[in-house]
């Protein structure tokens, strides 16, 4: 047995768990940011040693001894594979440069057990197989958002509706097609088109965007980041729809999306305000994420799926460099020009290389993912290849425009240093790191796309499809455990 | 013993490298807060400056020796996915490419010496020779481009560089205005460029140029589209080409870019930046030769830019602007050649035009002081010339003629009227409606961001 072989995605899950209660029992709030942040910590480098373990292949046959599951549940249903290798490591990362890049000045405010605690379900979501409890993973994922609002006494209103409409949603579809006869029967199908709802909602789709507004109006920035960032509606989409979601389904998810990827790009373009200006951003990345999904053809999978990496990271990245401006200055107004580049011109190139990132521009790591989502968009229609390309350059002008506004066009006066801190550097810069090596060494990330696309929804979809099989056999387990 | 072709691979790398690793170099230091001292920034700027024109110059020398018109630079595919997608990296030298290549280097090497001392002192040096080495490396890929990829990415690069530099003065609102206006044109101009590369990929199976325009050298390539596919891919590369050269209806953006230090305006868009739109057809002139519908809306577009460009030129009151639209009009006239069927005249004209304007732009702050120092020596004023066409026409329709002139066309105007503001209204009058709803569902006010406050200065509301 070698150090690879160790059960460590249970590791990963279990010491964000174990963390979470850790620190809820210490009062002192620099105390449990320490203590907070080794464990987020030791999330991530146990979910890198997991995503390692699964590229060496080294935990095949020969870990069902080491590991919790069977006992806890009598099968594997948290495991890796070629489609959620590298996004547990990158949502751990995401936890990881959140809370490092925390302000001292905010670390009250920034509920560091709340943060593990969703940590800990975000990580078991990306890992779960199993419908049901994934189901059930991501109806309680929605809790310690709204713990956050109610603490911060803020109206829940919005969340509220949306989130409950979400999960109704999510069980019923989920329940009709898990009682249907097969994916081809009448209450599949009206399951599937339940599914997609509550995916669109999830994912911030027009008309049922407005919670994410909403939400990034009334919660703590980097709680709404970790939030949203990881983009665990399309996670389900993956999962639960698009295996047995029939074309029209598939077909109404894409055309909705597109509308909202080139919405949410022109509301991004006017917006006035910078929190509000990152939610629409997020909005449209995440539509146009779920467009490839739903063009149905493999490179237009794999453009999703490289895109899906590059919004997390460089979105990811982007945010908390706004949320570094925001420690600052406030909550910052799009209306005018704020000149902030001479006091921390680190931050301004960071902001510009994850926003760019976020939009396609080439050298970061967005640029490849955009190229094969034009071009399998194009490939399908015409006209969604336009649209695409329209959401893109508008995110483009949104981003250049904050920045302009943010770091240009005044000279800000301040008598105290207002430069980045160390940990902020650290965080920005990792992410600023991994933007351009993604983007100068592409092929890696394609490649592991690709496989997903092949291994993982490809012969999911085609099971489920020619089989007509009953869906609980759509949990793809393997012939042997993967980690 | 190196044989030829690894000679000239080499030198490729060479060509390609030199401005890759200045930017690199300064950008990395200046990222991680290590940025180097002016000296040192100079030094590395002339040696990589040197390095890359020392190398274009001995490729096209090796190409005359050899009596070799297409030389090909394959670095191989960058990213591929086997039967669907490949991105491949190539650069071509040919009778196009190398002369904008050894082009951009003279003009860039003479302009990184003149800003050396220019911008001495300046709190933005740094960031100013980061910008110009991304400028550079964008010149050099987009002119050395086998596949339309490839261009695409240098064209982006060039986009951001001047964008940024228009911006560089960044402590007054104007240039940060004027920027984002640029960047919006640029943005419909790589808009095109994507498309139009998406759909070569559909239309011959790959972005190659080779596969699109034909096998052969420049200008003798003979593609083997259809015309009504060169149409289409001709017609959007032209929207491209007109976003980047300030072709009518987008020439506004050409006086706005003068907002930046003087060494960008004159080697970026008084020279290479402007020219690329016109580049870009050259490239693809195999299309224009397709379909003879391309060709009289290239010769079109380049004839109506040259007639509104001079007009307007010669109603500016400041240099800066006139020598911008004397650009556009000399760019107008360019792309008219081209859409006529020339092909080395139009190039020529592109040479030599690029390097007359880069040293007017260069003389432009010190002419009045030549000006003073002239008339002082003949003791008298200079002679002052009216325009010819001035003395055409009736009174009334001069004035007009006058007004449209000075107003430029109401190009900007009309844009901002007809495509900004309803774009802006539009998607606000979404945003108050996305307010009622959430107010509606929240029982009372839901958006905290409308408490928030301007920290510096007045509001300014932005179209």
């Amino acid at each position: 047995m070698n150090l690879l072989q160790l059960p460590w995605l249970e590791l990963t899950i279990g010491l964000a768990l174990i963390g979470s209660a850790s620190v809820a029992q210490i009062r002192e709030p620099n105390r449990a940011y320490r203590w907070g942040l080794a464990f987020t910590g030791g999330s991530l480098a146990c979910s890198l040693l997991a995503w390692l373990g699964f590229y060496a292949e080294a935990a095949q046959g020969s870990l069902e001894g080491y590991s919790i599951q069977p006992w806890l549940f009598g099968d594997l249903p948290f495991r890796l594979d070629e489609l959620n290798a590298p996004l547990l490591p990158a949502v751990a990362l995401l936890h990881f440069l959140t809370a490092l890049a925390t302000a001292r000045t905010h670390m009250r405010r920034y509920s560091v057990s709340w943060s593990l605690a969703a940590g800990a379900i975000r990580l078991a979501t990306f890992s779960c197989h199993d419908p049901w409890m994934l189901v059930g993973l991501l109806a309680v994922a929605t809790v310690p958002p709204y713990v956050e609002l109610v603490s911060r006494r803020r109206p829940v209103g919005v969340y509220v509706l949306h989130m409950a409409l979400f999960v109704v949603l999510l069980i019923a579809g989920w329940a009709a097609i898990d009682t249907a006869e097969s994916v081809s029967s009448v209450r599949a199908q009206w399951g599937s088109a339940l599914l997609m709802a509550a995916v669109l909602v999830r994912c911030g789709t027009v008309p049922a965007h407005c919670w994410v507004t909403d939400w990034f109006e009334h919660a703590s920035f980097g709680i709404a980041i970790l939030f949203v960032a990881p983009l665990s509606g399309v996670y389900a989409a993956v999962r639960l729809v698009l295996p047995i979601g029939p074309e029209w389904v598939l077909r109404s998810i894409g055309l909705m999306s597109l509308a909202t990827a080139v919405y949410a790009a022109g509301m991004a373009t006017v917006e006035r305000e910078a929190r509000r200006f990152y939610a629409y951003l997020f909005l449209s990345h995440a539509s146009l994420v779920l467009v490839g999904l739903e063009l149905q053809t493999p490179l237009s999978l794999t453009a999703s799926l490289c895109l899906w990496l590059s919004v997390i990271l460089s979105l990811g990245g982007f945010g908390l460099t706004l949320r570094a401006l925001e420690a600052r200055f406030g909550r910052l107004a799009l209306v005018n020009y704020h000149g902030l580049y001479g006091h921390s011109p680190t931050l301004a190139v960071c902001f510009l290389l994850t926003g760019l990132a976020c939009v396609g521009f080439p050298a970061t790591i967005g640029f490849i993912s955009t190229e094969l989502l034009v071009d399998s968009a194009v490939d399908v229609s015409p006209m969604v290849g336009v649209a695409v390309v329209a959401a893109t350059a508008l995110n483009g002008i949104a981003v250049v425009r904050a920045y302009l506004l943010l770091f240009t066009g005044a000279r800000h006066m301040s008598s105290v240093s207002l430069e980045i801190g160390m940990r902020e550097r650290l965080a920005v810069l990792t992410f600023a790191a991994l933007i351009l090596g993604g983007g100068l060494f592409p092929q890696w990330g394609v490649e592991s796309r690709r496989l997903a696309v092949e291994r993982v929804l490809q012969p999911l979809r085609e099971e489920a499809q020619i089989g007509k099989r009953a869906p609980k056999a759509l949990d793809s387990a393997p012939s042997e455990p993967i980690y | 013993m190196p044989d030829t072709q690894q000679l000239l691979f080499a030198l490729g790398i060479v060509v390609v490298g030199s401005p890759l690793l200045l930017t690199c170099i300064l950008g990395l230091s200046s990222l991680a807060s290590r940025k180097l001292s002016e000296e040192a920034t100079t030094r590395l700027g002339h040696v990589t400056i040197a390095c890359g024109l020392a190398a274009s110059i001995a490729i096209l020398l090796i190409m005359l020796a050899v009596d070799k018109r297409h030389i090909v630079v394959e670095l191989g595919n960058w990213v591929v996915i086997p039967d669907e997608y490949h991105f491949s990296v190539k650069f071509v030298f040919d009778r196009l490419s190398v002369p904008l290549a050894i082009l951009s280097y003279v003009l860039s090497g003479t302009i990184g010496a003149f800003a050396s001392q220019y911008m001495h002192r300046e709190p933005g040096f740094n960031r100013f020779f980061v910008l110009y080495a991304i400028f550079v490396l964008g010149m050099v890929v987009t002119s050395l481009a086998g596949t339309i990829e490839t261009l695409f990415t240098g064209w982006e690069l060039v986009g951001l560089s001047s964008v940024l530099l228009v911006a560089f003065y960044q402590e007054r609102p104007a240039p940060p205005r004027n920027a984002l206006w640029i960047w919006c044109v640029y943005r419909i101009s790589d808009a095109a460029l994507l498309l139009a590369a998406v759909v070569m990929h559909h239309l011959s199976g790959e972005g190659d140029f080779d596969r699109l325009l034909g096998s052969g050298a420049w200008p003798d390539e003979v593609s083997s589209l259809e015309p009504r596919q060169a149409l289409l891919v001709g017609a959007l590369l032209l929207v491209a080409a007109a976003g980047k050269s300030g072709l009518a209806p987008f020439s506004g953006w050409l006086p706005r870019a003068m907002e930046g230090p003087t060494p960008s305006s004159a080697v970026f868009y008084g020279a290479l930046s402007v020219h690329l739109g016109a580049f870009l057809l050259l490239r693809v002139s195999p299309l224009l030769d397709l379909s003879i519908w391309l060709s009289v809306a290239v010769a079109t577009l380049g004839l109506l830019t040259a007639i509104f460009a001079h007009l307007a030129g010669s109603v500016q009151t400041d240099i800066k602007s006139a020598l911008s639209f004397a650009s556009v009009a000399q760019v107008g006239v360019i792309v008219t050649e081209i859409g006529l069927g020339f092909r080395y005249l139009p190039l020529f004209h592109l040479l030599g035009h690029a390097c007359l304007r880069t040293l007017q732009f260069v003389r432009a702050p010190t002419l009045l002081q030549d000006y003073g120092t002239l008339e002082n020596a003949i003791g008298d004023r200079l002679p002052r010339v009216g325009a010819p066409l001035g003395r055409l026409g009736v009174e009334r329709y001069r004035l007009w003629l006058y007004r449209w002139s000075l107003e430029r066309g109401y190009l900007d105007s009309l844009l901002t009227e007809y495509v900004v503001f309803p774009f802006a209204r539009a998607f606000r009058w979404c945003n108050r409606m996305e307010r009622r709803w959430t107010d509606l569902l929240s029982h009372g006010p839901s958006r905290e961001s409308d408490q928030v406050q301007s920290h510096f200065g007045e509001f300014e509301e932005l179209p």
